[in-house]
């Protein structure tokens, strides 16, 4: 045997006997490295630069927590909040209308099928789409709702014009294809629920209602932990439906906290990129408190296995 | 099944959830059909304040063909392709690697970093928004198709890996052990064994994808603007901001704008909705 070959043969042996070792990292490297860099670091740069005064373009000057000082002082920070716990709440109620729609839907007649799809249909559609649809809507002037009010004797209200009702109006927009999301996911969940559990319920004459909450609701738990996942997030993201239907206003109104950060730091009110960062960091913070509940139950699933 | 099927309840009430289903779904979309409507309008029914009622004639033909051939619509949806067609393939592509290493081994770091990846893609993403916008202007990618494409590739693997490692978790193990003891590399395992498996989950991340990022429009306003790069979501608000008030044409424009991803999920809706609900509601 050559000298070559005996060096092969060993660097292959080497190969061989750690290959499962080595394996996994070579197939994580693209991944992790894309990742690190557009999303991790990113995240604790925004934490960095919260401690700066930078327009985006010349040298940042450091003002240690100035930017969180100004915003306890700022009264829009304190809308875009208030806003954004509106958003949670009324958001979530996506859930249980979705859970309505599904149960309405979860029948076997002919073209069912096709129902459950159109009914779907709205979360297919862009946002920027259904922004635009609902502020017609809305419109004071010729908007079906204002038709509809005016055909039975009331007052027109201008819903995107009136600081008190512009963020449900928007709220409601967003409730549509998240309805539709929350409903294909229960109508999944219902296909695996136990029927021998409903004909035990039924025999000992659980009605619809008690039927519904002790022996339905419990076997969706998979689909409404996703659907309580996917929703708070969306709530928190929103940012596509405020940005084309009010763009924050009537003054300010309609704002939250990724809107506002992203008129500050971005829009023609200025480049201020350390004071949007410091609200992007607020904004993260709540959203930690999410991230780290649904990491645990996921976890705690992971050891049960 | 719950609730109680409709075979088995009494004929009258058969009838009336026969006769409310298309009404309810008309109801449902209420919002689409207006659009659709709106669309076929000719110019003069808004300017008669014939809003909500019947087109008084059907203009769908001139409409469509204007909003292709006045506008930078063509131009805008090409963009959504070059955008939403390489990041889908890249983001699978690395997704089926990360979901490989992760749904496999078994080693130290393993759940941290899947935990990484999930927390990653929970974020919101304004916390991005400035340092990504800044290493995009440095690597000189600012405003180009490349630079949005790149960004949406690595936030989309943490969601991807998510799926990918989920479903190869549930893959029968023992295949990949017989595969071991006959002495197959751990690279051919991945192409000739996992890999073939993972048909449908690449299916349901594919179309899942596409749907998303076509919609995308917070990164196509940061990261890009102009006719050049933009993709046809942030098109669809410059369009309306030229034809204001040309209702029948911001409506057409807004269908053309919305049908790929409606084209997607019609085709492929079965590897949709098992993309959507993260493989975990079987």
């Amino acid at each position: 045997m050559t000298q070559a070959s005996v060096a092969e043969n060993r660097q292959s042996s080497w190969w061989h006997q750690n290959q499962q070792q080595i394996t996994p990292w070579l197939f994580l490297a693209p991944g992790i490295l894309f990742f690190l860099f557009y999303v991790i670091f990113p995240i604790f740069q925004s934490f960095n630069l919260s401690l700066y005064e930078w327009d985006g373009l010349g040298k940042a000057e450091y003002v240690g927590l100035y930017n969180y000082e100004e915003l306890y002082w700022d009264e829009a920070f304190y809308t875009s909040l208030k806003n954004n716990v509106v958003w949670l709440v009324l958001y979530l109620l996506a859930i249980p209308a979705g859970l309505f729609i599904a149960l309405f839907l979860n029948q076997t007649v002919t073209g069912i099928r096709l129902y459950k799809s159109l009914f779907f249909f709205p979360f297919v559609i862009s946002q920027v789409v259904v922004g635009l649809v609902f502020t017609w809507f809305y419109d004071p002037t010729f908007g079906i709702i204002n038709v509809l009010l005016g055909s039975v004797g009331l007052p027109p209200i201008n819903v995107l014009g009136d600081e008190n009702w512009v963020t449900v109006g928007i709220i409601v927009a967003g409730l549509w294809p998240q309805t539709a999301y929350c409903m294909i996911l229960y109508l999944t969940g219902l296909n695996a629920v136990d029927p021998e559990q409903i004909e035990a319920g039924r025999l000992d004459g659980a009605k619809s209602w008690r039927m519904l909450w002790y022996i339905i609701v419990p076997q969706l738990r998979p689909a409404t932990f996703i659907a309580f996942v996917v929703t708070i997030i969306g709530a928190l993201r929103s940012f596509d439906l405020i940005s084309v239907m009010t763009n924050g206003g009537p003054f300010g109104a309609s704002r939250v906290l990724s809107f506002y950060m992203f008129e500050v730091a971005l829009s023609e009110y200025g480049f201020r990129m350390g004071y949007g960062a410091a609200i992007a960091v607020v904004l993260f913070l709540i959203m930690l408190a999410f991230i780290a509940y649904f990491l645990w139950s996921m976890y705690k699933e992971e050891r049960a296995r | 099944m719950f609730p109680t099927p409709i075979e088995r309840s009494p004929r009258s009430w058969q009838i009336t959830y026969q006769a409310f289903l298309p009404l309810a779904l008309i109801l449902w979309l209420l919002p689409l059909i207006a659009v659709a409507i709106f669309s076929i309008k000719p110019d003069t029914d808004f300017a008669n304040a014939n809003y909500w009622g019947w087109p008084s004639e059907f203009k769908g033909f001139t409409n469509y063909w204007l909003v292709f051939t006045a506008s930078d619509m063509p131009k805008y949806l090409l963009n959504s392709f070059k955008i939403t067609i390489p990041t889908v393939i890249g983001a699978v592509a690395l997704s089926c690697m990360t979901g490989f290493a992760l749904g496999i081994y078994k080693f130290r770091a393993n759940i941290w970093i899947f935990f990484m990846f999930v927390a990653g893609n929970f974020v919101p993403f304004q916390i991005l928004m400035v340092p990504v916008r800044d290493l995009t202007l440095q690597l000189g990618l600012y405003n180009t198709i490349t630079g949005l494409v790149l960004f949406h590739v690595a936030f989309q693997t943490g969601f991807c890996t998510l799926f990918m490692r989920n479903f190869i978790r549930a893959l029968p193990f023992e295949l990949i052990e017989a595969a071991r003891v006959e002495g197959i590399s751990e690279w051919r395992i991945f192409w000739f064994v996992v890999l073939p498996l993972m048909k449908p989950a690449i299916a349901a991340l594919a179309v899942l994808m596409f749907t998303f990022i076509w919609n995308d429009y917070f990164w196509a306003i940061v990261l890009t603007q102009g006719v050049e790069s933009q993709p046809v979501t942030a098109g669809i608000t410059s369009f309306n901001a030229q034809y204001r008030a040309a209702y029948h044409l911001m409506s057409a424009g807004s269908i053309v704008a919305a049908l790929p991803p409606v084209a997607m999920f019609f085709l492929m809706q079965r590897h949709f909705i098992a993309g959507l609900t993260l493989g975990a509601v079987k």
